[in-house]
């Protein structure tokens, strides 16, 4: 007799834990030959909110965290996702992509955090200066993260572009709320599962599944959210986050249409100079 | 010894006399009318319209000035645009580096005309436009000039290219110092500039672009339009813009950022702010004062990073307060082109209404106003140097930006209370603290969520010092090797 498999159940991540939608509702999950893999919850507004509460509150202490530490811990999610290979790229399969390919992206996604874990403890070398002014002081810029960050991910390559796009967010110091991917979100739930067995404190990184147009407003509105990356969202989406960004001086980064790229400048994008004078003396 | 000991009680104000000292206006030569500067001349605007500009000080005008219509900021982002095709955005860095350098040393050579110029039509101390702004203003120019052909090595990596044209609007606090903030990063990054000045500061820009004129700079690359809102909004919605740069209020700045949703322009916005100013119980109590007073009183207060919310250690506030008293009284109001001024004019007629309407809100909800009994002259717009005490976190004159000479007194017990209260704003431009103590300035200088910290010091500003805010103070840093990226292609 052949064994009865037991299934997962898709739910959302936040504040480090696995809970189900607070609406109750679900949306089914597609193959790309429109079979339904699953359900996964489909966050509401209410969970977006929990999100972004758990997001500041864990912010300030990741961001205290040495450089070296934030590093190590980025690393960490490189070990579990090479761990987890298997599982990304069945769910890329699923997604449409070929076997070589879904190898590749789930190779590239694991070197790019690799990339990014190694810049937490170097780019306030890059990008800080102690400025030469005309006086006394000692006078230094260094950058800072910019605090809660609603990360719109790409809807492909669902792995590869949410790895872009998250880690130089988080790498600085940074919280992040993210709408996975809408038409493959299985990807974004495993990685979520990843980072819940990283070290990442539970609130740096929250993963919402559902519907980004639904979704993206209440971020961009959001008065407690400090910058959005939108490279996941359509022109549609983008000017309607662009409006709600209005409101509280929110940061907009993504707008050059790179998806999948790597740069200390997508870093440095989601940082805040902060320079600081003081008198020199006797 | 007892702390009551400690505690004196304020002496009578003293006696200062000063002599009138008065700079001489002989040195400024105004025109009656003036055009508006479109590719390397001035031209009658093609809207008709003119308006005055007056000094505050005496409220008697100036000169006028033209108001550029829509058909005229077509104009002038013509003009730009071809100087960009055609000359400066392929001309190579060492030649625009040149260009840059001889308007930074014919500044500096025409310092003193442009000095009084500014204090005339804006009303600040001739003794801040004089060793202040126009000091910056040449040693702005020199500083880029110098980035214009070495641009490959601030940014490793990105390979720099300018965007384009830039329309620019800046404030009436610190005309030629804005201007200098915008037009030197952008004409060294190789981009071309459209300028809006302040609709009652547009002299100095108008005569700074003659200079730049004097100095060869090619026809179109600068172009400077004067008007009111209705202009600046032309300008930033102009399709034919690839960049705006915006220094002004928060409420405007988020106007023009709505307009912009969806053009895919690059922006960046220095805002507003109400900056904390935090004072220990191990400060050097006298230099504090000292940092206090120029937090507030610098400009009037018309600053957008002035220090605002003065919160001083519990065991020290009663007797910080009665000091600050003393030396509120001290200060000189009047005439801005008296040598001996401290406190200018107020910039206009309307910036004076809204000074005194949020200062009586301060009084309606209940702060405890203090002001020196100083004489303001008959005419002109003066207000005189103001404090609360007594103020609480949700009283309007702890949240909003006055931008005027009132400074809002609270106090707080522990470090931990102090950056509580002090990131209690949606603002981040600025902050203030002073202590003895070498790692509490750097504790604190951690958490202050503030583009710039002033540790022991306050007001101080420098062309290789990047400034810029954090939250709703706006984006993007002016100054330093970090001025640069806003006005050049890279990550957005």
């Amino acid at each position: 007799m052949s064994r009865l498999d037991v299934r997962k159940t898709y739910k959302l991540y936040i504040n480090g834990e696995f809970p189900r939608s607070e609406s109750g509702r679900t949306y089914p999950a597609l193959d790309s030959d429109g079979e339904v893999l699953a359900r996964v919850a489909l966050a509401s507004r209410k969970d977006l909110r929990e999100a972004v509460r758990a997001a500041r509150t864990a912010q300030a202490k990741w961001a205290e965290r040495s450089g070296y530490n934030r590093g190590q811990i980025l690393y960490r999610i490189a070990e579990i996702m090479e761990d987890r290979r298997a599982t990304f790229e069945e769910q890329l399969e699923d997604g449409g992509a070929t076997a070589v390919r879904a190898r590749t992206e789930v190779a590239n996604s694991i070197d790019r955090m690799v990339w990014y874990a190694g810049w937490a403890d170097k780019f306030s070398q890059v990008f800080g200066n102690l400025n030469p002014v005309a006086g006394p002081f000692f006078n230094i810029s260094a950058p800072e993260p910019t605090g809660v960050v609603g990360v719109i991910a790409p809807r492909a390559p669902s792995l590869l572009g949410l790895v872009s796009r998250l880690a130089p967010v988080i790498v600085s110091g940074n919280a992040a709320v993210v709408l996975a991917s809408e038409t493959q979100p299985m990807p974004a739930i495993t990685f979520a599962e990843v980072l819940e067995s990283s070290d990442v404190p539970p609130g740096v990184v929250n993963v919402l599944t559902g519907s980004q147009s639904e979704l993206a407003p209440w971020l961009a509105d959001h008065m407690d959210v400090n910058a959005i990356d939108l490279a996941g969202a359509d022109d549609h989406l983008r000017l309607r986050i662009e409006q709600g960004a209005v409101h509280n001086v929110k940061r907009l980064i993504g707008t050059d249409g790179n998806l999948d790229g790597q740069s200390p400048y997508l870093i440095a994008a989601f940082t805040e100079t902060k320079t600081v004078w003081h008198p020199k003396g006797l | 010894m007892a702390k009551a000991e400690l505690l004196q009680a304020p002496s009578p104000p003293l006696d200062w006399k000063y002599a009138p000292s008065r700079e001489s206006t002989d040195i400024v030569s105004l025109n009656e009318r003036y055009g508006l500067f479109i590719g390397g001349a001035f031209r009658a605007p093609l809207s008709k319209k003119y308006f005055p500009t007056i000094n505050p000080a005496t409220e008697k005008p100036l000169a006028e000035v033209a108001e550029a219509g829509e058909k005229d900021v077509n104009r002038a982002v013509k003009a730009a645009r071809s100087a960009y095709d055609d000359s400066w955005g392929s001309m190579p860095g060492k030649e625009r580096a040149k260009y840059l350098f001889r308007i930074a040393r014919m500044v500096q050579e025409r310092s003193r005309e442009l000095a009084v110029l500014e204090t005339m039509d804006g009303g600040k101390p001739i003794k801040e436009s004089r060793d202040v702004d126009l000091p910056l203003v040449a040693a702005h120019f020199f500083y880029y000039a110098g980035w214009a052909d070495k641009l490959e090595y601030a940014f490793p990596g990105l390979d720099p290219k300018p965007l384009g044209v830039a329309g620019q609007v800046i404030p009436w606090n610190f005309p030629m110092m804005m201007l200098a903030w915008k037009v030197a990063p952008a004409l060294a990054t190789g981009n071309t500039v459209v300028l809006k000045p302040a609709e009652t500061t547009p002299l100095s820009a108008l005569t700074f672009a003659a200079l730049a004129a004097e100095a060869g700079l090619p026809p179109g690359v600068l172009n400077v339009i004067t008007g009111a809102g209705a202009t600046g909004s032309s300008l930033v919605n102009h399709p034919d813009v690839d960049k705006v740069a915006f220094t002004g209020s928060t409420a405007v700045g988020k106007l023009i950022r709505n307009s912009l949703a969806g053009t895919g322009k690059k922006v960046t916005l220095e805002l507003g702010g109400k900056a904390a100013h935090v004072i220990f119980d191990d400060a050097p109590i006298d230099q504090a004062i000292e940092g206090v007073i120029n937090g507030i009183f610098f400009n009037q207060g018309h600053v957008c990073c002035a220090g605002s919310r003065l919160f001083v250690q519990e065991s020290i506030h009663d007797r910080f307060v009665d000091k600050l008293k003393r030396r509120l009284s001290t200060l000189r109001v009047g005439d801005p082109l008296d040598k001996n001024t401290d406190v200018g004019a107020i910039n206009s007629a309307e910036q004076l209404a809204k000074i005194s309407e949020l200062v009586e809100i301060g009084r309606a909800e209940g702060a405890e106003m203090f002001q020196p009994d100083c004489v303001l002259p008959r005419n002109g717009f003066f207000f005189r140097p103001t404090l609360f005490t007594g103020v609480s976190q949700s009283h309007r004159i702890a949240q909003e930006e006055i931008f005027g000479p009132v400074l809002s007194i609270m106090s707080f017990r522990t470090p931990e209370e102090a950056i509580e209260k002090a990131n209690n704003t949606p603002y981040g431009l600025s902050a203030g603290v002073w202590t003895s103590k070498g790692s509490r300035i750097l504790w604190m200088a951690d958490r202050l969520q503030a583009g710039v910290v002033w540790a022991n010091t306050y007001n101080k500003f420098d062309p290789a010092s990047p400034f810029g805010g954090y939250k709703e103070s706006g984006f993007g840093r002016e100054g330093g090797r970090h001025g640069l990226l806003a006005y050049l292609q890279g990550i957005s």
